[in-house]
């Protein structure tokens, strides 16, 4: 077939004037409009415009490296010059928080606003996840908003937490403890297991079961749990076993809860964010979750 | 008889891999390909023994014997996939709204989902609409039916093969984790299969036709198959892990991986989701508005200029990354230049009404896929936009970008999908016409709120998440943690969700409507006939 054979004759649109190319497909013909002329004006200025900014920045790959561009401009650079400016603006204010005690930022109405800032943002960047934003913690995740500490609330002791974390296998002053489980490694036998959760919740003046054999459980405790929690289930701070006695629980107090943390045992880990965290942002924190409501 | 070969030889070694693999997600595909093989030789060999094998006639009164089955068949699938993968946004989108929408169950969750989503709004409804309109519109603009008899059958029973494949591996948690690209190694390999039967078919069908030039449709069609051609090797180049696990890995690593990713990604939106649909709007537009196309000439140049650009321009993904500079300068410049071009389709389009803007009034299918251009232009004029990196640095990685996507997805590709069917249903089973116009206006209606509602919920989501990600106090330390950037952004997801269900409603309307113009009586010649040229450009008087 002819490929300039036009079978069909040019004619001429009478609404718009203007001449087909003559052919037609299916019925669809096509007006042979030339471009529009702010068309072709956008598209030549954003040649234009990418030329410019190819000679500018760096731009087209070479056979070893690229066009530079002649302002010198690179992304990594600008990068490091904004958090060398950012840092320029903290640097008057972390010298004061780098130096000071924590018992000297306390005091100090000034050092204590910006470590309250710093601490603000990096507990929003790092510890919300977990602690949640308002720092009221979930289950497994403790609240930091009340008195109930399971490794202690003063700031030496937050702060020891927050540098080493909590059961950190890497980190050599880590805290640990270990809630043994007692029904899976059989030390204790399911009846037994029943028996002491129920004491645990008598502990805290929490209903138990009409069943529950008690001063069996009274028993058990005392030989079992004691050595930890105390004899009266106050808890210790020295091994972070918390305080039965008190409303305030990590993973529940209900009755199933309690018979799974003794069956299983409990052993979360927080992260130790010595490695991660500048030493001044680690004392920025550590007055901000002081300061959140039950600081020792 | 050479497919019922490899069908029959694909069958043992199917039940190899069943049998041998120890991934039972990976045995339940094997014994899928099982089933489509057995289906395979079945059919082909009843065929043969049918006496139907003669080769069918190629014209029938002087008149082409148009192929329409496989065409029928991939508008059927596109509706069924449109609607699920509209409803699986739905979910999604109610998922980031109301987190215990997850279920907690691992084939509920939003990242098994999310995949579901695009794959089968991108590739099921998208990839069907453009699989049966090329087949229909290379057919009618060459006068000559589909090249093969099996083979265009295989092209669309294939590719839903791997559509089933695909989703259905989503949801087992097989994917190889790109964006786009999820579908592991074999489903990849299969759909090279297909896709290479795709392109022989449509270029064998060019090369027979009875017109002495290949309508500009055909060229975006052309464009789009070559070009996904490449992306999809491009970016699946992986090694199994063996032939009996469903993993594999890339050969790429690190920064060069997200460039080919994005060069993929990208161009997945330039070639599947702009150069395809273009082609829809270049044979369904002037066909419903009985216009000629406004200008030849703009045609070409934006073709060539937006086949030449769009390839270009991925690295504007990854700007502020571990791409170097020079590739990020690219990436944004190419995207700048390629606004024009890409506005060059929307006017050729919305330009072609000149002389039947009143149309507009009447008729709800042609307002469609008018309003389908000009959600086209704007998101072709958003994109470039959001492309240059001081904008990309607010933009990036927030719920904007989400919202660009869908004022491309729902307004522009949607839109002009769904004009292109129900323009199609009539002609393909002989109905006079749709069975409703008015519900065509109520789904015009209620899903362009759906859209407003989803986009607009986007851009302030976005741009409020953006800044609040950059906001420092006076102290120079942030203003807000992420969690707070999230929970600000509930009320707008829930508008979000609120825009997708009015969306998946129109949807339902639309797909009522065209069940009941097929349920309607048959005629022989229907009055939107499209081979009834006469009707067609009445305003053409000849040149002096």
């Amino acid at each position: 077939m002819d490929p300039h054979h036009e079978p069909h004759s040019h004619e001429i649109d009478a609404h718009t004037g203007i001449a087909t190319t003559g052919h037609e497909w299916d019925g669809i013909r096509e007006l042979n409009t030339p471009l529009p002329r702010w068309w072709l004006g956008i598209f030549y200025a954003t040649i234009v415009w990418s030329i410019g900014y190819w000679i500018v920045y760096p731009s087209w790959p070479l056979i070893s490296g690229a066009t530079r561009g002649v302002i010198g401009y690179a992304t990594r650079a600008a990068i490091a010059d904004d958090m060398a400016e950012l840092q320029a603006r903290r640097a008057s204010q972390a010298a004061g928080l780098t130096q000071a005690s924590l018992e000297q930022i306390k005091a100090d109405p000034n050092l204590f606003r910006i470590a309250m800032a710093q601490g603000k943002a990096a507990f929003g960047d790092n510890c919300v996840a977990c602690h949640g934003v308002g720092g009221a913690g979930g289950k497994g995740f403790p609240n930091l908003n009340d008195d109930d500490w399971l490794w202690g609330g003063t700031p030496d002791a937050i702060q020891q937490t927050l540098q080493h974390g909590i059961r950190v296998a890497t980190d050599s002053d880590t805290r640990i403890s270990q809630m043994p489980a007692f029904g899976r490694d059989g030390i204790l036998k399911r009846d037994e297991i029943v028996a002491v959760a129920n004491h645990v919740r008598a502990l805290a003046g929490l209903p138990t079961d009409a069943k529950a054999d008690l001063a069996r459980g009274r028993q058990i405790f005392a030989d079992t749990c004691a050595a930890c929690h105390g004899p009266q289930g106050k808890g210790n701070q020295e091994m972070g076993a918390p305080n039965l006695t008190d409303a305030i629980t990590l993973y529940g107090m209900d009755l199933p809860t309690i018979t799974e943390t003794i069956t299983n045992g409990r052993g979360g880990v927080m992260p130790a964010w010595g490695p991660r965290l500048d030493p001044t942002t680690i004392k920025a924190l550590t007055v901000y979750v002081h300061s959140l409501g039950g600081g020792q | 008889m050479l497919g019922i070969g490899l069908a029959a030889a694909a069958i043992p070694m199917l039940m190899l891999v069943a049998g041998l693999t120890e991934s039972s997600a990976f045995a339940f595909h094997a014994v899928l390909g099982l089933l489509a093989a057995l289906g395979a030789v079945l059919f082909i060999g009843n065929r043969c023994f049918d006496g139907r094998v003669l080769p069918v006639p190629q014209e029938i009164d002087g008149k082409p014997n148009y192929n329409m089955g496989p065409v029928k068949f991939g508008v059927v699938a596109a509706m069924f996939w449109g609607i699920a993968g509209f409803a699986v946004g739905l979910l999604i989108a109610s998922q980031l709204a109301f987190p215990a929408l997850n279920l907690d169950l691992p084939w509920t969750n939003f990242g098994r989902m999310r995949p579901l989503h695009t794959s089968a709004v991108i590739f099921a409804f998208g990839g069907n609409v453009l699989i049966a309109t090329s087949f229909y519109v290379v057919q009618r603009t060459s006068r000559a039916r589909l090249a093969g008899d099996l083979a265009p059958w295989f092209v669309v029973l294939g590719y839903n093969l791997f559509i089933v494949i695909a989703g259905t591996g989503y949801l087992l948690g097989i994917t190889q984790g790109k964006e786009y690209a999820e579908p592991e190694w074999y489903a990849d390999l299969w759909l090279t299969v297909v896709w290479v039967v795709y392109l022989l078919v449509f270029l064998a069908t060019l090369a027979k036709r009875r017109e002495p030039h290949i309508y500009v449709a055909n060229w975006f069609y052309l464009g789009f198959i070559l070009t996904i051609a490449v992306l999809h090797l491009g970016n699946n180049l992986t090694v199994p892990a063996s032939v009996l696990s469903p993993k594999s890995y890339i050969v790429w690593s690190g920064v060069q991986d997200a460039m080919f990713q994005w060069w993929y990604g990208h161009n997945a939106v330039g070639f599947f989701l702009t150069a395809g649909f273009l082609a829809i709007m270049y044979y369904f537009v002037p066909k419903r508005a009985n216009r000629p196309i406004y200008s030849y000439r703009l045609s070409i140049i934006h073709f060539w200029a937006l086949i030449f650009l769009y390839i270009w321009a991925g690295p504007h993904h990854l700007h502020y990354t571990a791409l170097p500079d020079w590739a990020q300068t690219l990436g944004m410049t190419f995207s700048i230049m390629l606004w024009m071009p890409s506005w060059g389709g929307m006017i050729n389009g919305i330009m072609t009404l000149s002389g039947a803007w009143d149309k507009l009034r009447t008729d709800p299918v042609l307002r469609m896929m008018v309003v389908s251009l000009a959600f086209y232009g704007m998101s072709t004029f958003e994109g470039p936009l959001m492309s240059i990196k001081a904008v990309n640095g607010l933009s990036h990685y927030t719920d904007w970008t989400v919202g660009h996507v869908h004022s491309g997805a729902l307004g522009w590709v949607a839109y002009i999908s769904f004009g292109a069917i129900y323009c199609l249903v009539p002609w393909l089973w002989n109905r006079r016409e749709l069975y409703s116009l008015k519900l065509v206006n109520w789904h015009f209606w209620i899903s362009t709120l759906g859209i407003v509602l989803y986009i607009s919920a986007m851009w302030v989501a976005g741009i409020m998440q953006g800044l609040m990600w950059r906001a420092y106090t006076s102290l120079g330390f942030l203003e807000y943690s992420f969690i707070e950037t999230v929970a600000a952004m509930h009320p707008y997801y829930v508008i979000r969700a609120l825009g997708g269900a009015l969306f998946l409603t129109g949807a339902l309307i639309m797909a009522f409507n065209l069940w009941m113009t097929v349920r309607s009586e048959s005629v022989d010649a229907p009055a939107s006939e499209p081979a009834d040229a006469g009707r067609l450009a009445p305003q053409l008087v000849p040149a002096q």
